[in-house]
């Protein structure tokens, strides 16, 4: 996990448990994967709100902002005010 | 309140005599009649007896009854205990049971401890078929499999108990064919009380009813589709639906739901994707009106995540346009079939 910051690590090994194989990188777009049926998408944003103890409002259930581990972790840095990830 | 399951004893109630004294025991009459019919309605039937377990349920297989009975509760607990027991096994409210007995007390102690139990003398039940309790006001294609329905569910849910490795290589082993159709006649009563019963997987909980049904069924300007689900364990029943409003260069979904009883199948994005290929194939725009009603967050996150934005708002009522950014084939665990 070279690279990744504490936020990105969690959301990897959250999203590998449902793909185990796949060694999943910051920037690989998990919908164009195929990855994201109607059960991840449920629990994705329930663990992002837990996790992160944030809100997910209606106008951040965005594509963009769930396409891939970065995007998850900009958007949790966004809603918490922690500094953007590199 | 109607009826969704009843819970027989045994002794002087389903047979006559006392199993242990007697290992012969004979049915009472009209016994069978009565749990086929019952069975045929959609209402389930399970068993409340204070018996030795094996000993009754080998009686029952040489009745040839056993296979109606779900999650028998065959021991030497209260029978309050034992009807609550099976109702947390089906997931039905208590209020949905009826449970019949021979003694007296054992209906006074169920009376007590839950008041919504119809609890029924079993010397008296000559015009049981003919109380409004037990006659469910529509009687389907899915009420008829419902008893078989459950028992799938109960390997399944076996089956994924013991199942090391993640989620999606179990669904993979189930072997699912999730179908889809033009709604037919036969499939209207269905298909309202799939408006009428589904909440949590419903974009914008619009209920129709079965006239209504029928005639967009038939409207030129609208299509109406149903879905089923099936694997190797057995029939769903049909458990999907959505209606499109097709005018020139846009097509508009009013509904898409799902039955909550495929929630954990993984099956939620099947649909909206086959209709973003169909009207991104005929060349026309794909929009979505979206209620939400408090309990259908799941449906919004499907729709965004299918790439629908919103594009207006009139009132509660959200209207999300695609840009076919998104499209994405079924899942690899699940065949889909398109019929005609």
């Amino acid at each position: 996990m070279d690279g990744m910051d504490a936020t990105q690590i969690k959301i990897k090994e959250f999203l590998s448990r449902f793909f185990k194989s796949h060694d999943l990188q910051p920037d690989e777009d998990i919908f164009a994967l195929g990855f994201v049926n109607s059960l991840l998408a449920m629990q994705l944003v329930a663990f992002v709100e837990k996790e992160f103890g944030i809100q997910v409002e209606d106008a951040d259930l965005d594509l963009d902002n769930f396409r891939s581990i970065r995007a998850i972790s900009s958007l949790v840095a966004r809603k918490t005010g922690a500094p953007a990830p590199a | 309140m109607a009826v969704k399951c009843v819970v027989w004893d045994l002794d002087n109630t389903v047979w006559d005599g006392i199993l242990l004294e007697d290992p012969e025991v004979r049915l009472r009459p009209h016994v069978v009649h009565l749990l086929r019919t019952l069975d045929e309605r959609g209402i389930l039937h399970s068993i409340a007896s204070r018996n030795d377990h094996d000993l009754a349920m080998a009686r029952l297989r040489e009745l040839g009854l056993d296979d109606y009975f779900l999650y028998p509760q065959i021991n030497w607990n209260s029978k309050a205990d034992s009807i609550a027991r099976i109702a947390q096994d089906l997931n039905l409210a208590l209020d949905a049971f009826a449970f019949v007995d021979d003694q007296p007390f054992e209906r006074e102690e169920v009376a007590f401890s839950h008041a919504g139990v119809l609890c029924l003398d079993s010397a008296l039940l000559d015009d049981l078929l003919d109380r409004p309790e037990f006659n469910p006001r529509f009687i389907t294609g899915d009420s008829r499999l419902r008893r078989r329905m459950y028992q799938a569910d109960f390997r399944r849910n076996r089956e994924e108990a013991d199942y090391v490795g993640p989620k999606e290589e179990f669904l993979a082993t189930l072997g699912m064919v999730f179908t889809i159709a033009p709604c037919r006649e036969q499939d209207l009563q269905r298909a309202e009380e799939l408006t009428v019963r589904t909440h949590q997987l419903n974009t914008t909980g619009y209920t129709y009813s079965y006239e209504e049904l029928d005639a967009l069924r038939q409207s030129p300007r609208h299509e109406l589709l149903i879905a089923s689900l099936e694997d190797r364990h057995g029939a769903y029943g049909k458990i999907g639906l959505s209606l499109i409003e097709r005018d020139e260069g846009v097509w508009t979904v009013k509904l898409l739901l799902m039955s909550c009883r495929v929630m954990s199948k993984g099956v939620g994005t099947i649909l909206i994707h086959h209709l973003l290929r169909r009207a991104k194939a005929a060349g026309v725009r794909l929009r979505a009106e979206l209620v939400d009603t408090g309990r259908n967050r799941q449906m919004l996150i499907t729709y965004r995540f299918a790439g629908f934005k919103e594009i207006a708002r009139t009132g509660e009522v959200a209207l999300l346009e695609n840009d076919y950014s998104a499209l994405q084939p079924p899942p690899p665990y699940v065949e889909l079939r398109l019929l005609d």
